[in-house]
């Protein structure tokens, strides 16, 4: 979403003109990621269903092992196309800690639609002590948290290798770290998460490391922006109304002033 | 066109008017109220601020119904406003990009003031009003980033505060005070979020005295001349109302464009990040309308006053916020600043081109703002601070002292009626 629409609002802002300054100061980041054409992009963008599901996949299958998405219930999934039954059954699959009962225990049972993403940790400490002492961030709102949004996810997935060899001489991978690229600072904790075919995909697509960050990113910018299809639809029906009104605003401004001119 | 409103001749309203004689009022000051026929579409922004503070309460009441102030649910809370609250990410982002629209508005303003000379005798009282204005909107502003608890919330809250610190003997208490405690926290939150909740109301009041001033002064008007007589104005209603309206309906269209397509564009994405204690971003930026004050409050040098043969005098920290607060402070003299009799730049050849260099000081230290405090980023903000001073300070008396202005018009009906412009 983002070239396009900063470019629209930039020339809408022509008059405030205090702000165009701003606009390239934001991007303070080490490397800038290469941007990318995305489904949900533009004034009509919308999100690409079957990739949105087959991220999910991948989120269920790769990242869920340690990312939490504390924001998100089963119950939203019915927008990426998934109909109730599939979402019962896809909640079912989970564990869930519930309770006090009547005993005053706490028990598990299936999950429900009306649960949230079953967490992999406990508590923060857990996932530590698991992770090296890193903690792997919520991906709940993570592509509205980073500069670049969808470019810069998708660049970290695949943006892992060897430490190239014109890396500054003082530049030292640290034990338990890994090179990425775009990554600020260059070392980070989490290994490369993606390798090719390490999912199946239902719908036959090559599941190979940039096809899977592809549909992984926009799985997360779904969960990250879920009312975005309704506030677009809603944008362009709002601006084209506010339009005809300020038309015809300035056609009462003109009537009432013509005596005066 | 003074007399009885015709409304009263409604039985009821006229029962009403005579215990209360609120349709008299209305009718004075809303339809009747004289205003000088020559203003310009520079003159809707008045208005436009006023939309926007209506806007701002009226999402903000709403907003408050489902946001928790408190550090372990405010940011979820916030989400959950942005999910499952039915409409409830559109009337946040119209609250969040709502700011960014009153700010415009209200910096428009008062640019428009500074051209015409619109704080100029009679409307001192006017202008200072407008101040006090624009310094509760930057702490209601301030206060409201403050509440989604984000990395941004949270250190921008921790630096702002720590400014009072430079203040000498009574800093570390007032800091304390500001933050109920000893560092940014829960308490912090809750009476961020009370002022927050109070500061619009206060606002309101001093927008209602804003209005008494300028409608016992008149308006000014592009000549910046006085009012001569009834030829040089029109009714308030329908005149002005409709010419309002119609600017509502344009700033309505950027606005909208902001908040459905580009809600986050003028936002830190580092604000989506939950706030945590200890863990610093690596720039701390505040929003935009902050960053010309931002980027004074860093352009002192360590050695700024006073800095000799071992001895400070004033610590650079304590000079950036004397000049930070005296960039709005030094506002309130400006009409005894500005020695010229001339209002209207129009008639003042050489203060019309000055004028453009202060505007484009400040958008300079806004980019200066934006970035880290070094390079040529932090000399465009120490010659953009330097400027900034030396223009309301010294270019202010000199210019009204030496130039020459061009004759002044008649009245304002004259130009109107010859068609042209003066």
């Amino acid at each position: 979403m983002r070239a396009p629409v900063r470019t629209m609002a930039s020339v809408a802002l022509a008059a405030a003109f205090l702000l165009a300054p701003v606009l390239p100061a934001r991007a303070i980041e080490d490397v800038v990621p290469p941007h990318r054409h995305w489904s949900f992009q533009g004034f009509f963008g919308t999100f690409d269903r079957a990739a949105a599901q087959r991220g999910f996949q991948v989120y269920k299958e790769v990242c869920a092992a340690c990312h939490q998405l504390r924001f998100i219930y089963y119950r939203d999934l019915g927008a990426l196309g998934f109909n109730d039954d599939e979402v019962k059954a896809l909640a079912a699959g989970y564990e869930v800690t519930a309770g006090p009962n009547d005993q005053g225990e706490m028990f598990k049972r299936p999950g429900q639609p009306s649960d949230r993403f079953v967490t992999p940790f406990p508590n923060d400490q857990a996932a530590r002590a698991a992770n090296n002492g890193a903690l792997p961030v919520d991906l709940s709102v993570v592509v509205k948290a980073r500069e670049h949004g969808p470019d810069y996810v998708y660049a970290l997935l695949t943006g892992y290798g060897d430490v190239p060899k014109d890396a500054p001489k003082d530049f030292k991978l640290q034990p338990g770290m890994n090179y990425n690229a775009f990554f600020p600072g260059h070392q980070i904790a989490m290994p490369p998460p993606l390798s090719d075919g390490q999912v199946a995909y239902a719908d036959g697509t090559k599941a190979d490391v940039p096809q899977m960050a592809r549909d992984v990113v926009t799985f997360l910018s779904w969960a990250a922006e879920p009312e975005m299809e309704a506030r677009k639809e809603m944008g362009v029906k709002v601006v084209l109304f506010l339009i005809v009104l300020s038309g015809l605003l300035y056609a009462v401004k003109r009537k009432v002033w013509r005596d005066v001119h | 066109m003074t007399g009885a409103p015709a409304m009263l001749d409604n039985k009821l309203v006229k029962w009403v008017d005579q215990r209360l004689p609120i349709f008299t009022m209305m009718q004075h000051s809303a339809i009747d109220y004289p205003t000088p026929k020559n203003l310009s579409y520079w003159w809707n922004f008045g208005s436009l601020a006023g939309f926007m503070l209506v806007v701002m309460i009226v999402s903000g009441v709403f907003l408050a119904m489902h946001y928790t102030p408190h550090v372990d649910y405010a940011f979820a809370s916030v989400e959950r406003i942005m999910r499952d609250v039915n409409y409830g990410w559109l009337i946040r982002y119209i609250h969040m990009n709502g700011a960014s629209m009153f700010f415009i508005a209200v910096y428009i303003h008062l640019f428009r003031g500074m051209y015409y000379g619109s704080y100029k005798a009679p409307r001192e009282l006017l202008w200072w009003l407008g101040i006090v204005i624009l310094l509760l909107m930057m702490a209601t502003a301030f206060m409201g980033y403050v509440l989604p608890w984000g990395q941004m919330s949270f250190w921008g809250a921790t630096v702002i505060t720590n400014l009072f610190s430079a203040i000498p003997f009574v800093g570390n208490w007032i800091v304390t005070l500001l933050w109920g405690g000893f560092s940014v926290d829960n308490p912090t939150l809750n009476r961020f979020y009370s002022l927050h909740y109070l500061l619009p109301f206060v606002i309101v009041g001093v927008v209602g005295a804003h209005i008494w001033a300028l409608h016992t002064t008149k308006s000014n008007n592009p000549l910046g001349i006085d009012i001569k007589g009834p030829q040089d104005t029109i009714p308030f209603h329908p005149y002005y109302t409709a010419k309002d309206m119609f600017g509502v309906g344009v700033f309505m269209v950027v606005y909208a464009l902001f908040v459905f397509f580009a809600p986050n564009l003028l936002g830190d994405p580092a604000n989506y990040i939950p706030a945590n204690p200890l863990q610093t971003p690596a720039h701390i930026v505040p929003e935009w309308y902050f960053l010309p004050y931002y980027a004074i409050l860093r352009a002192t040098p360590d050695n700024f006053i006073g800095s000799w043969m071992g001895f400070t005098l004033v610590p650079a920290k304590l000079a950036g916020v004397i000049l930070m607060f005296g960039s709005i402070l030094l506002l309130f003299v400006l009409p005894w600043l500005d020695t010229s009799r001339v209002r209207s730049a129009r008639f003042r050849p050489i203060y019309k081109w000055v004028f453009w260099l202060f505007v484009i000081c400040c958008a300079a230290l806004t980019w200066a703002g934006s970035q880290p405090p070094e390079g040529p980023a932090l000399w465009v903000a120490r010659l953009g601070t330097f400027y900034y001073f030396f223009h309301l300070i010294v270019l202010m008396p000199l210019i009204g002292w030496f130039e020459r202005p061009l004759a002044l018009p008649k009245s304002i009906a004259e130009p109107v009626l010859s068609g042209g412009k003066a």
